[in-house]
């Protein structure tokens, strides 16, 4: 499933600059807050969901090369968190609704952990 | 690129050994990246008087027909020509414009594009975006161009380095070659948390290692250094020795010290502040992650005086880093 796929139908806004994201497929999906539990369950391409907004986010999903970072309750990252996910290459994404609520539909469209 | 797809292309011995480079390159550069962006548009409206004038006077041989922001057709030269001959210079483009036009989308390989112009033999192509609003011009030249300038630039110099990097360990002989990184980690600093990981993984790439490889010292490292960064007094060093067939890593610092060491590889245990937690942090997972991904680890702790966790990687033959022994 593409991340394209993903943001639409899940009305998920885009934080990073734009780039072609019907080419980036996401293989899986993560969700937690305890990085380290990241570091240890999260697949190679992967989406994670989380409510952690903090630069740290990035180093965590760019040494995982994840897929994209979906930032739920509308936590807002800092500007450098943003910068650093650019150049990182890591798609963040940002959406109002709770961690539990996007897992559900992510799941509806067919991805699994 | 299937055999029919090279049709019309002539390559010459000297670009054959370069064929599959650029075939690489035509397939990762994307039409946007080397399209021409800053065009010439005309309306369905435009008399042809006016467009043979435009085109002599910026000396273009064909321009997109745009009405609304929705490309409708494009004219070329040829068309212009069909126009002079029948003396009908005072129609509007919309009479002699080609209207089946055959575009691309600004996302596509160049690849697209080039397999475009060999089919059809149309030498320009309009690029729109993903809701088909025009965006540039592509042409053969274009290609060639962006090519030639991402060959010369960034893909060149990966490349070289990567292959210095990765032809180290054969090219220096001695009787045991290592390679030795070293990064200060600072207490507290979250904010670069990672940095050194990611550099660490970043040499194991240039240097050859194996993807999986690269991401188990890049897990390994990263807990290590938030250790560092969470719990020691006055920060540490990370320190990674690259042999053909081993990686040492080490976290060196100089206190608090683990007071029970059994205790702190315990999933789950940790000693870490509410705050630090708070980001995600003192999971009490750490070292319990980088035992699943070294073959050794070795924690060695003095209350006071400090902490010295050492965590290997033997690479197998297939992942070894190229060596050659001195007879």
């Amino acid at each position: 499933m593409n991340l394209q796929e993903i943001i639409q139908k899940n009305q998920l806004t885009i934080l990073t600059t734009s780039k072609d994201l019907t080419t980036i497929q996401a293989s899986s999906a993560y969700c937690s807050d305890l990085l380290s539990c990241v570091m240890a369950g999260a697949g190679h391409q992967g989406v994670w969901i989380t409510l952690q907004c903090h630069t740290n986010i990035v180093a965590v999903a760019a040494l995982l090369d994840l897929a994209a970072i979906i930032i739920t309750e509308g936590a807002q990252p800092e500007p450098e968190t943003i910068e650093k996910a650019n150049s990182e290459g890591i798609t963040l994404l940002s959406t109002p609704e709770k961690s539990f609520d996007i897992c559900g539909k992510i799941w509806e469209l067919g991805l699994r952990g | 690129m299937n055999q029919s797809d090279k049709k019309g292309i002539a390559i010459t011995d000297e670009i054959a050994d370069n064929i599959s480079k650029v075939e690489e390159l035509a397939y990762e550069l994307k039409i946007n990246q080397v399209m021409t962006s800053n065009i010439l548009i005309i309306e369905p409206e435009t008399s042809m008087e006016t467009v043979s004038e435009l085109f002599r006077a910026k000396r273009i041989s064909g321009a997109p027909v745009v009405k609304d922001g929705k490309l409708v057709g494009v004219l070329s030269i040829e068309d212009l020509i069909r126009c002079l001959r029948e003396y009908d210079l005072k129609s509007p483009v919309s009479k002699y414009m080609s209207q089946n036009v055959i575009s691309v989308n600004e996302f596509d390989p160049v690849i697209e594009a080039l397999k475009t112009f060999v089919h059809s033999n149309i030498g320009r192509l309009p690029v729109l975006d993903i809701e088909n609003k025009l965006v540039g011009i592509i042409t053969k030249g274009d290609v060639t161009r962006g090519l030639l300038k991402k060959l010369t630039n960034e893909y060149q110099q990966e490349e070289i380095r990567v292959y210095r990097a990765s032809h180290l360990f054969e090219d220096i002989i001695s009787t045991r070659t290592s390679l030795v990184l070293r990064y200060n980690i600072k207490p507290r600093d979250f904010v670069h948390g990672g940095a050194a990981s990611s550099y660490i993984k970043r040499a194991l790439m240039r240097l050859g290692a194996s993807p999986q490889i690269a991401r188990r010292c890049g897990i390994a490292i990263y807990e290590a250094e938030i250790n560092l960064i969470i719990h020691s007094k006055n920060g540490g060093i990370i320190r990674v020795e690259i042999e053909p067939h081993q990686i040492t890593m080490e976290a060196i610092d100089d206190g608090p010290g683990i007071k029970d060491i059994e205790l702190a590889m315990k999933p789950g245990f940790s000693t870490a502040s509410e705050q630090v937690r708070e980001m995600g942090f003192g999971a009490g997972m750490g070292l319990v992650n980088i035992s699943r991904c070294v073959d050794q680890i070795k924690l060695e702790s003095t209350l006071e005086k400090g902490t010295r966790l050492k965590m290997k990687l033997f690479l197998k033959d297939q992942d070894s880093f190229g060596e050659i022994s001195p007879q």
